[in-house]
């Protein structure tokens, strides 16, 4: 457990990477270089399609409200509390077996619900009084929301949650208990698939096919692109334009708790600053696919990922944020409307 | 085309004394910011009627029109099938059977022209009849069937007017506001569209209240006419003598 900790701590410091572990075999020559290759992707992978589900939550608020919600990175890090909170009230960690499998689905779906929840309350608190205002005054509100969520989560590291020692300060990263076991889930040659790899491909593939199935073919799915692209339209139909876009809060919300519980597995610690790196990457993933655009969000994210794993494999870990943002820069610039981006306004 | 679209208004027994009317306007204000458009004007439209609003740019024309669906703010009475409508939210409204075409189309651009459709039918639940009026309404707008599959945006400027108006149908209302319908789209186009409203919607019984520019096409298939100038009814009459009156010809048919 103190080594958990202390292992936590550690990694904390290194802005909560943990890839920077994985960075050193690469320049240590253990691993051949295409092994090295093929484990650097497979991290890149793997926090790419967490990333990619937080970046949804920002793309499809974007897409309906043309808001930058700021708030949804610290919304993913409160949602990693009460992750917490859930598996030490309730033991989850110490479940076995099936059990542990029905702990994991039960922490899952409640952190969903939790941040969907509380998405969806923040706009109707926050953004929905402000509709008819300035996109300023939105986005300003947007960050005002962020500053609260962060100091909720500062207050509520310091409540005891059962399953760390006493004594840490609510600021110290909290070490996330391992609901999946170490050992890996396969190894080819030397590159290893760990058992969380194989987790966040269960939870994350099957939210993004669902989440396009709903968009595509549900009722619900074509009113919210219906209002995205013609409130004024889609309340000449009959459709409850409020209503819409409350469950696109929702939905996005609920998408970044399935995320957050899977990075705090991924990364073994919480802590209340978590939620501004976890938004970054997530941001910047959305506007590198074309912000408002939802397989665009999945690509970024996807990209950000690899990108981040390899340059901490090939440069070092020190070098990685000028590396994405060196990227996302020339992107822009290049292609202003992000990768997958609308080129040209439609006809009307 | 066997049963209409949606011709559903049924006017209450007639057993003596003058029919209500289905939609009756009365004393409508409204205002942008600081400037007033419309002074409280009285419009009643019957059923079984079309009924066109004339006037030029700016007149208030279509302001009326959102301000009865609810979109805009305003004060004065509306009623729509004997009932207050004027505290509905927008989609409240749709759902009492009172639908706007809006200007510009307004249609959904990247949804595809069967998607719009069924957005249209956004407040039915009945799989089985909305398919059916979907059929119908690819019979009386062959072209949209054949660009079913494509996007609304990708549409011309009148191939997007049936569109709406196909979209507008499929909530079954008992009463259509088309704002501008002949707005920027080509000639033959106009004559066909407005052919439609009167010799397909109007004679299975649909009731249209029209906002044109175009005065001479409205009032040639209008029942009665109000002509607006600088948010005041200045006239009213019935389609035929408004076309014969030597202000309206002066004004709007010179």
């Amino acid at each position: 457990m103190q080594q958990t900790v202390a292992a936590a701590e550690f990694l904390a410091a290194c802005a909560l990477s943990r890839v920077d572990a994985v960075g050193g075999f690469a320049r240590d020559g253990l691993l051949s270089s295409q092994e090295v290759f093929t484990q650097q992707l497979v991290t890149g992978l793997s926090n790419g399609m967490i990333i990619a589900l937080i970046a949804i939550g920002y793309t499809m608020v974007y897409g309906i409200i043309e808001l930058i919600n700021f708030a949804h990175g610290d919304l993913c890090m409160l949602g990693a509390y009460f992750a917490l909170t859930v598996v030490g009230a309730l033991g989850v960690d110490q479940w076995a077996g099936t059990g542990g499998i029905m702990g994991l689905v039960l922490v899952l779906v409640g952190t969903a619900a939790f941040c969907g929840s509380l998405n969806w309350s923040i706009n109707r608190l926050a953004y929905r009084p402000l509709r008819k205002a300035s996109k300023l005054s939105l986005l300003v509100s947007a960050i005002g929301a962020s500053f609260i969520l962060v100091n909720l989560g500062l207050f509520w590291g310091g409540l005891p949650m059962d399953v760390f020692a006493d004594g840490t300060s609510s600021a110290a990263p909290k070490a996330f208990p391992a609901l999946v076991s170490a050992a890996p889930a396969a190894q080819i040659g030397d590159v290893i698939y760990s058992r969380t790899d194989l987790l966040v491909l269960c939870v994350t593939l099957p939210l993004m096919v669902a989440l396009t199935y709903l968009v595509r073919f549900t009722k619900l799915g074509k009113a919210m692109r219906a209002v995205a692209q013609n409130p004024t339209g889609a309340s000449l139909m009959g459709i409850d334009v409020e209503r819409v876009i409350g469950a696109s809060f929702f939905i996005g919300g609920s998408l970044g708790g399935f995320a957050t519980v899977v990075y705090s597995l991924y990364n073994q610690t919480v802590s209340f600053q978590m939620g501004y790196r976890m938004g970054m990457d997530a941001f910047i993933a959305a506007v590198l696919g074309g912000i408002g655009n939802l397989p665009g969000a999945v690509l970024g994210g996807i990209l950000i990922g690899v990108i981040r794993s390899m340059s901490d494999g090939y440069l070092e870990a020190r070098w990685t944020n000028t590396v994405v943002f060196g990227i996302l820069i020339l992107i822009l610039v290049f292609r202003p409307s992000g990768l997958l981006g609308a080129k040209l306004r439609e006809k009307v | 085309m066997t049963s209409a679209v949606s011709a559903t208004s049924s006017p209450a027994p007639q057993s003596g004394g003058p029919r209500a009317p289905l939609l009756r306007v009365h004393g409508l204000k409204c205002s942008y910011g600081q400037a007033q458009v419309l002074h409280g004007i009285d419009i009643e439209v019957f059923a079984g009627e079309i009924v066109s609003i004339i006037g030029a740019n700016g007149a208030g024309k279509s302001t009326t029109l959102m301000c009865v669906s609810r979109i805009n703010r305003s004060s004065g009475s509306i009623e729509f099938n004997g009932a207050s409508i004027a505290s509905l939210p927008p989609e409240q409204v749709v759902r009492q059977g009172l639908v706007q075409v809006p200007e510009g189309r307004r249609i959904f651009p990247r949804l595809t022209v069967r998607e719009n459709l069924e957005m249209g039918a956004f407040i039915r639940s009945d799989k089985d009849g909305i398919e059916s009026d979907l059929q119908r309404i690819f019979e009386m707008f062959p072209i949209l069937k054949d660009r079913a599959l494509q996007q609304g945006g990708t549409l011309s400027g009148g191939e997007q007017q049936m569109l709406a108006i196909g979209r507008a149908l499929m909530s079954r209302p008992k009463m259509l506001m088309m704002d501008e319908p002949s707005m920027g789209i080509a000639p033959i186009l106009v004559a066909k569209i407005f052919d439609t409203v009167k010799n397909v919607l109007n004679a299975q019984g649909m009731t249209i209240l029209l906002v044109e520019q175009n005065a001479n096409a409205a009032l040639r298939m209008s029942n009665r006419a109000y002509v607006l100038e600088t948010g005041n009814v200045v006239l009213t009459g019935s389609g035929q003598d408004l076309l014969r009156d030597p202000r309206v010809r002066e004004a709007y048919l010179g």
